[in-house]
């Protein structure tokens, strides 16, 4: 069975999308959480393991989810599967910066 | 390497589970070593914490686009370049 990622010649898939787009603040930090947390010196996380992890997303979140929304979805998952920090954690960090965000 | 440029291969058929970098659209389909990359360590492996050895050849495989898509409209010398790894190649059935 093809997998999610793995579109050429879906039927119905379309074009691509090849015009630039402007990156939002929130994904250049992405883009840099990932750099540092896959640099050699670190050795956290390797590019193979993100690729791994934003293949193994439910269908319904990799269709959904931005290319950035899928690398932040990703390392979530690694950062819980290596035991680094739990999903109760994120959540909790996530629902503070929430309230932070509206006072 | 087991393979030289020029030698004609095809990629094996099996869908596999877990992470794998050869595409779905060239498995079972018959293309040239169009050059040879030398040795890497094995996504299939290192995308899972291990440290992917032994490291795998790779090679540059060039496809007639249609061998690959039977409806392919554009010219016939048209060609599709993949990197493949060689644990992912066979020779083809009737070349030397």
């Amino acid at each position: 069975m093809t997998r999610v990622h793995d579109r050429g010649g879906w039927p119905g898939a379309g074009p691509i999308d090849r015009q630039e787009h402007q990156l939002a603040d929130w994904e250049l930090l992405a883009d840099a959480l990932v750099q540092s947390l896959a640099s050699p010196h670190r050795g956290i996380i390797r590019i193979d393991e993100l690729r791994r992890a934003i293949e193994s997303l439910p269908s319904p979140d990799y269709e959904s989810l931005s290319y950035y929304e899928r690398w932040i979805a990703a390392v979530e998952r690694l950062m819980i599967e290596k035991k680094i920090v739990t999903r109760e954690e994120i959540d909790a960090k996530v629902a503070t910066l929430g309230e932070e965000c509206r006072e | 390497m087991r393979f030289r440029e020029g030698d004609r291969v095809r990629v094996r058929a099996d869908d596999r589970a877990g992470h794998v970098r050869t595409p779905a659209y060239i498995r079972g389909k018959s293309g040239w070593v169009a050059a040879a990359h030398g040795e890497f360590r094995n996504p299939e492996s290192l995308a899972y914490g291990d440290e992917g050895l032994p490291k795998q050849p790779l090679y540059l495989v060039g496809f007639r686009q249609t061998d690959v898509w039977p409806r392919y409209p554009g010219r016939p010398t048209d060609t599709l370049y993949v990197d493949v790894y060689e644990h992912w190649l066979s020779p083809e059935e009737g070349s030397a």
